[in-house]
């Protein structure tokens, strides 16, 4: 063996050691056990496990618990995904402009929702949210809307998740806007008021179209995240009312560390996993589709 | 014009602030509320007294010490373990020219979309097996090592100029030695934003340890938040200074070292 490749090896040898064990053989593992009945039983001897070949796929098909998460977490995802995305870019350009001194201060404040506990802030939201004594609730009344149930009530708990995500996440993104906002050359927007064009059509000619990587960007990161909603309805809802904030994860968790039922579980993780790869090719496909043309 | 501009522009940007801000200020202001004041109508937004009863009860009724114990422990050992096991392997992609270098790199960056999730299930099986199960291994082991760690430290080394490990091995020094005196100083800037977002992470993450940890006297923070959440559902003055003990840790770190944290995530945007 060259002397640089026995250093690589020695170099890489814990990190790959660590990764391969606890993420390469677990996700195989977890593909073998979607095609068990893995349960309980086979918890003290993995021997009790029989295949069952699609059965748990089959099952997940016909359960409309399954279906019910499918939907909530689309509608967190293309409700909450686009959302937090267009208040990102809107405080990213509040921040990057010219006539804002201690831009720093804001950024932080903005920012600091993204570094705390999630169960926590589930946690005060629910307070914020509660029908009577809310904070929420109060501030409507002003302007003459009547106390709304926000986690009680099935329509509007999943829009009460969304807003509290967004309040939560929007720094983040935001961070990244002003990163792709930074690089944007000067000269063009210099070059396009010569030419007479006005703000708007700055940010329609120049600024959207040369923010796209970085939008793409974004869209795959909030849509993978968002794809994982659990904390919120673990801690503010239990999935419910009425199972309207029942997602994927949760559903995944409660199968699997809740009744124990192994098999089924890995399935509903796979179809995240599934879900995820194909969100993932599809929004590649239309990034390299943009750069070539 | 311009002035109008600007005011209204300031006006915009503080709201957003204030509304930013509130839901953490009405934590830490109705946690030192007297039982039953933040549960009153209309809502009140200070102390009509401050008191530290709920932060007394929550320390010695509720064993919060254990739990942040837990959550300190877990947090800065996955930290330090992985800083450790993610530089060498960062510098090794970085600097080494072996065989099969880019594509298991490759491998590994593609490895990223998997949600975590996949690998929940039989990871708690394996550290069943091991014995692992409601021990802090069960949180450090799966945390050892990440991809998104070696990413961030190998693009950083790749700057480190060859001339100089090669002067280093002109003098004699071993591949550790480079490693020890040379590269790690060298990357002491990514490093520290590593360890912030790691030490974040595992502190603030839910799931993981929701599973692992199946006896109580093993709760991070978080997942004894949740729970006594979930029975004290009454008790909001308690809940709040339950989740000022949570927060406040992570968000004075990040107030002290927003720099770093920052810059962590620009730089892991860049990855065209």
């Amino acid at each position: 063996m060259r002397a640089s490749t026995r250093a690589a090896v020695i170099f890489l040898a814990p990190a790959l050691t660590a990764i391969g064990a606890f993420f390469f053989v677990p996700v195989m593992a977890a593909i073998v056990i979607s095609f068990t009945d893995f349960d309980i039983y086979s918890l003290g001897n993995w021997k009790y496990a029989r295949f069952v070949g699609l059965k748990n796929y089959l099952d997940l098909i016909e359960n409309p618990l399954f279906w019910k998460a499918l939907r909530n977490t689309f509608y967190f995802l293309f409700v909450g995904g686009p959302l937090s995305i267009a208040v990102s870019l809107a405080a990213a350009l509040l921040l990057q402009s010219k006539l804002v001194r201690l831009k720093g201060i804001f950024r932080t404040v903005y920012f600091a929702p993204v570094v705390t506990t999630l169960v926590a802030v589930a946690v005060i939201w629910r307070f914020v949210y509660h029908p009577r004594f809310g904070v929420l609730n109060y501030g409507l009344s002003f302007v003459g809307v009547t106390p709304i149930d926000w986690l009680g009530d099935p329509e509007w708990a999943m829009p009460a998740i969304i807003l509290m995500a967004v309040w939560k996440n929007f720094g983040y993104n935001m961070i990244i806007f002003i990163a792709g906002l930074q690089n944007i050359p000067q000269e063009l927007y210099e070059a396009a008021s010569i030419d007479g064009a006005g703000k708007w059509q700055q940010f329609t000619s120049i600024t959207l179209p040369m923010l796209a990587p970085t939008t793409l960007f974004i869209s795959i990161i909030t849509m993978i995240g968002y794809l994982q909603l659990f904390a919120e309805p673990y801690v503010m809802t239990q999935g419910g009312p009425l199972d309207a904030t029942l997602s994927i994860v949760l559903l995944m968790y409660e199968q699997g560390f809740r009744w124990w039922n192994m098999g089924y579980s890995a399935a509903v993780a796979f179809v995240l996993f599934a879900l995820i790869l194909v969100a993932s090719i599809f929004q590649s496909t239309l990034n390299r589709r943009f750069k070539t043309s | 014009m311009k002035s109008l501009q600007r005011t209204l522009l300031y006006v915009v940007l503080v709201v957003i602030a204030g509304i930013t801000l509130a839901p953490l200020v009405w934590m830490v202001s109705a946690s030192l509320m007297p039982t039953g004041q933040a549960s009153t109508f209309p809502p009140s937004f200070f102390p009509q007294e401050v008191t530290f009863d709920h932060y007394r009860s929550l320390f010695t009724r509720l064993n919060l010490a254990r739990y942040l114990f837990n959550s300190v422990l877990l947090s800065v050992a996955v930290m330090l373990i992985s800083l450790v096991i993610n530089s060498m392997a960062g510098y090794a992609f970085a600097k080494f020219r072996f065989k099969g270098s880019r594509s298991i790199f490759a491998l590994l960056l593609s490895s990223m979309i998997i949600p975590a999730q996949v690998t929940m299930l039989p990871l708690f099986l394996l550290l069943n097996k091991m014995g692992f199960i409601n021990s802090y291994a069960g949180v450090i082991i799966p945390g050892m090592a990440s991809v998104f760690g070696i990413f961030l430290i190998r693009q950083f080394a790749q700057s480190i100029p060859d001339s100089l490990i090669e002067a280093a091995r002109i003098d004699g020094a071993g591949d550790f030695k480079i490693y020890w005196t040379i590269i790690l100083p060298l990357c002491k800037p990514i490093l520290i934003t590593l360890s912030i977002i790691t030490f974040m992470g595992t502190w603030n993450d839910f799931l993981w340890p929701l599973i692992v940890m199946t006896d109580d006297s093993m709760y991070t923070l978080p997942v004894a938040l949740a729970n006594l959440s979930l029975e004290h559902v009454q008790d909001t003055e308690l809940m709040m200074a339950g989740s000022v003990v949570t927060i406040a840790p992570v968000l004075i770190l990040f107030a002290s070292v927003q720099r770093y944290y920052i810059s962590g995530i620009m730089a892991g945007s860049l990855k065209e």
